[in-house]
């Protein structure tokens, strides 16, 4: 049996940035790509399984879970929807950027991606905030005065709220260091047409974490609102 | 919602071309997304009975489902990406349903 | 464009610089990103781990020798128990030969140079320490008396050791995991040699592959169950707390619905490595390949559908424990049609009994038996019977001790010439297989007959009469320590002494034994380019019949 063999195709590649156990830029955009939608996979998992405790307990406690819910304020939850939606096209414009290689736009709209997520930390700390002046943090303190025979399961929405949006939060904190270094990378003018991987698959995170807000506002803010 | 963007073609070290989506796309898909939070927000407030969840929930797929296919670029993604996003998607299914097959023949008193 | 034709006998050049010399010193290991060196760290890391939870196993056997609980106490024994499960599994089982062969010849065996991520890969291996050294530091402190399946509400609200920590230790070694399985994905498409198309991989890499979707698929999920878990005990916030109308089931759904996936994680890459070697010692390629392939993807997949197997009585419904029975049922048949495959090979071959051919027949027969009892438990009115007794303990240590052990040991000899260049000595291999085997038979077969009638699992007395078989589970469970010991002498004093091994001492087909022994840091000086069909040992034969018979 014989192996025929070539030459390395690497040889007619010599981007700076290419890792040498790859035969070509290509190859190396498409394995990051395909590795960060694997991780997103894992993401998926990891927040459904807690969208199925979520969704478990609210079957099981519906009329808490209203009653909790009804302490959510859907105006300061709306707005940080909206500011998610908007830092994913910024997120979006800084991927086109960088395929056209128009540096100062890609720089222009990562900072702007970061100050959106900072906003919507900014306004989630609010919200927390009141939550603790309301006692609705689970524990000894919890209260809810307007249905305290339900209290006892209405913590249980907030175990919940604050796990999943705690979670979140902490994910966008994740999604500002990696915009950092994205953000210095980009001032150091690292990418091109040729090589914007960095950016894309920092952009398909952000998105996801986006998407998982977009499911958590409904499921936590919007529970029979009309009764 | 499907419309064909022109394709700007970027030239990279061999012939695969990246398909740049025209940011004018982009802008159609962020303000469609503003609409349908207005709209979930709004329905929210209005007495469908059983059907709030069903119809929240459908919002914010239709809502998902554009920041994936176009923020995302899935709508121009090779056929492995979409059998990943699919699979994923029909994997916490599996979790959800066998799981809930237990809870819903449970007998269980709700509320 | 200049070809080499590269005579798998004969290499161009007999290296001198390979991935194990050529750069020296401690960060020199501790900061590389070869895949192969990583394998090197990863098997001294899981060869500590399965002597520490092998060590448990022994305290065990110990206490169980007697009836009575005169060794320990029971909350020590509860200790023992639980770390001996947490050990072998997180630190041994679901990493083992995914991190150990896998690392070490994914690359080679697809003609790549490397996994996609090779810092990822060094961070995966990070990790997994991490979570060891972190349960080492557990058994200083104390231990943990949960289980290892932490089970609520006895881990979050009255156990008094540190679940804490070795729950967040289990948190950090699943990401090890998962990063593992995100690197060998991405590999396999991304990265397979020109003309190496998906069925013209060996069946190594299709198992490998359908482990790493479980390892993605499954391990976040886990990650939430003790995620949860901590921040109960920690919080005292009752998700799974009953009295405040929390639901300890919950716990239970999220901890399997990754820890039966996780047994797949733990057996299909032990038989991938049973096809490689059954391949190369009967001289013959697998019978029926693609059946073999697909039943990879199927058993990854089908092993999602029945995890309330394991909670048939915890309060579940009856008409879910019917349905998942039912489901149970299915994941027979992929691992059942790799049997027939196997055996089907062997019909007809040119079948040698080297030592890793030994560790793979006894591995078909003893997972077929472990695999057939799990059948048993499939059925509802079966297990309900003869849950938490020592059936159990017997089908999985068939499975997980038979099967994936017996295969790891198999997949060590037959490429340790490759990984070290040496070769072990052959008699003492063949020696120390017949002793493994024969100590296992005898440790675990005996707790068949125990749990049917009725020994419970996890306490440290039990009633006179099953004395004589928990004497024989245990003197067979010391027998098998030095079967297991004896690899450990051997392989040590083969890296001195051992005769040095050429790129191909086995005569086998594969991209591996095409290269030097022990192989270049980059693996090949030039991509090869594949054409032929996997295990094409007729070709291979032919060739060496032209070899011979040219003047």
């Amino acid at each position: 049996m014989t192996v025929q063999a070539h030459p390395d195709s690497s040889h007619e590649e010599h981007h700076p940035r290419l890792q040498h156990h790859f035969e070509t830029m290509e190859q190396q955009h498409e394995a990051s790509q395909l590795g960060m939608w694997l991780f997103l996979v894992t993401e998926i998992l990891f927040f459904g399984a807690l969208f199925l405790a979520y969704a478990f307990y609210r079957w099981l406690y519906y009329d808490a879970f209203i009653a909790a819910s009804h302490h959510q304020n859907i105006l300061l939850g709306g707005i940080n929807t909206a500011v998610l939606i908007f830092s994913s096209l910024t997120v979006a414009m800084s991927v086109y950027y960088s395929q056209t290689n128009r540096r100062k736009g890609l720089i222009v709209m990562l900072i702007l991606t970061m100050v959106l997520g900072l906003a919507f930390l900014g306004i989630k700390a609010v919200e927390y905030h009141e939550h603790f002046e309301h006692h609705l943090f689970p524990g000894p303190n919890f209260q809810l005065p307007d249905a305290p025979g339900l209290a006892a399961q209405a913590q249980m929405f907030y175990v919940l709220y604050f796990f999943m949006t705690g979670l979140h939060a902490f994910h966008m904190i994740i999604g500002l260091g990696i915009y950092t270094w994205l953000l210095i990378r980009a001032m150091k003018g690292e990418f091109s047409s040729v090589y914007y991987a960095p950016i894309e698959i920092g952009g398909l995170y952000w998105h996801f974490v986006d998407i998982v807000w977009i499911f958590l506002f409904p499921m936590l803010y919007l529970i029979g609102r009309h009764y | 919602m499907e419309h064909k963007p022109r394709t700007i073609e970027v030239e990279s070290e061999s012939e695969h071309m990246h398909h740049v989506t025209p940011p004018s796309l982009y802008y159609g898909i962020f303000a469609a997304l503003l609409v349908l939070t207005a709209i979930t927000v709004a329905v929210a407030y209005v007495d469908l009975g059983w059907l709030s969840t069903p119809i929240a929930l459908l919002i914010a797929t239709i809502k998902a489902t554009l920041v994936i296919l176009f923020f995302m670029h899935v709508r121009w993604s090779t056929h492995l990406t979409w059998v990943i996003v699919l699979g994923s998607f029909l994997w916490l299914g599996v979790l959800f349903v066998l799981t809930f097959s237990d809870y819903f023949s449970r007998g269980l008193p709700m509320n | 464009m200049t070809t080499a034709v590269l005579d798998p006998n004969h290499p161009l050049e007999s290296p001198r610089k390979n991935y194990l010399n050529r750069e020296y010193g401690v960060l020199s290991w501790l900061l590389t990103r070869d895949h192969k060196r990583i394998a090197i760290l990863y098997i001294v890391s899981i060869t500590l781990m399965f002597f520490v939870g092998g060590l448990f196993a022994v305290l065990m056997r110990l206490e169980l020798l007697t009836p009575q609980g005169d060794l320990m106490t029971s909350d020590t024994y509860n200790k023992m128990f639980t770390l001996h499960g947490v050990v072998m599994i997180f630190f041994f089982l679901i990493p083992g030969i995914p991190a150990v062969l896998g690392n070490f010849l994914l690359p080679i065996q697809i003609g790549a140079k490397d996994l996609a991520f090779p810092r990822l890969n060094l961070l995966s291996w990070y990790l997994f320490m991490i979570g060891a050294i972190g349960t080492f530091v557990v058994v200083m402190l104390g231990g943990l008396d949960t289980g290892w399946t932490f089970y609520t509400p006895y881990s979050t609200q009255y156990s008094n050791t540190h679940v804490t920590l070795v729950t967040l230790g289990a948190f950090i070694t699943g990401f090890s995991s998962i990063l593992t399985g995100l690197n060998f994905m991405v590999t396999v498409h991304r990265m397979r040699a020109p003309g190496l198309t998906w069925f013209r991989m060996p069946l190594f890499i299709w198992a490998l592959y359908g482990t790493s979707i479980i390892q993605i698929l499954a391990t976040p999920v886990l990650a939430i169950a003790l995620l949860l878990l901590a921040a109960e005990r920690v919080l005292r916030v009752g998700i799974f707390d009953p009295s405040i109308g929390g639901d300890p089931v919950l716990y239970q759904h999220l901890f399997w619905f990754y820890s039966h996936p996780a047994v797949y994680i733990m057996i299909l890459p032990a038989m991938g490595v049973v096809s490689e070697v059954i391949a190369a010692f009967s001289r013959k390629r697998v019978f029926g390949y693609t059946f073999v392939a697909y039943s990879s993807l199927g058993i990854a997949l089908l092993g999602f559908l029945v995890w309330a197997h394991h909670m048939f009585v915890a309060g579940i419904s009856v008409y879910s424990a019917l349905i998942f029975s039912f489901l149970s049922m299915f994941v027979a048949v992929p691992s059942a049609i790799k049997v027939f495959n196997w055996t089907f090979t062997l019909y007809k071959g040119s079948v040698s009994f080297q030592t890793p051919m030994l560790y793979a027949l006894g591995f078909i027969g003893l997972f077929a038996i472990g695999g057939v009892t799990g059948l048993f438990l499939a059925a509802l009115g079966l297990d309900i019977h003869v849950h938490d007794t020592y059936f159990i303990v017997a089908h999985f240590h068939y499975v997980m001790v038979g099967g994936v052990v017996m295969a790891y040991f198999a997949g060590i000899h037959f490429w340790w010439p490759k990984i070290t260049g040496r070769m072990y000595p052959e008699w003492w291999g063949r020696l120390a297989a017949l002793i493994v085997f024969l100590g296992f038979n005898l440790a675990f077969f005996p707790q068949f007959l125990l749990g049917y009638l009725g020994m419970p699992r996890r306490y440290h007395v039990y009633v006179p009469e099953f004395q004589v078989l928990n004497v024989m589970s245990s003197a067979g469970a010391s027998v098998l320590g030095v079967g297991y010991l004896l690899p450990l002498v051997y392989f040590i004093w083969s890296l001195k002494f051992g005769p040095k091994a050429g790129p191909n001492p086995w005569g086998a087909v594969g991209l591996e034994w095409t290269i030097a022994s022990p192989p270049p840091t980059e693996n090949f000086h030039e991509t090869p380019a594949v054409r032929w069909e996997a295990y094409d040992y007729n070709a291979f034969e032919e060739a060496q019949r032209d070899r011979a018979g040219t003047p």
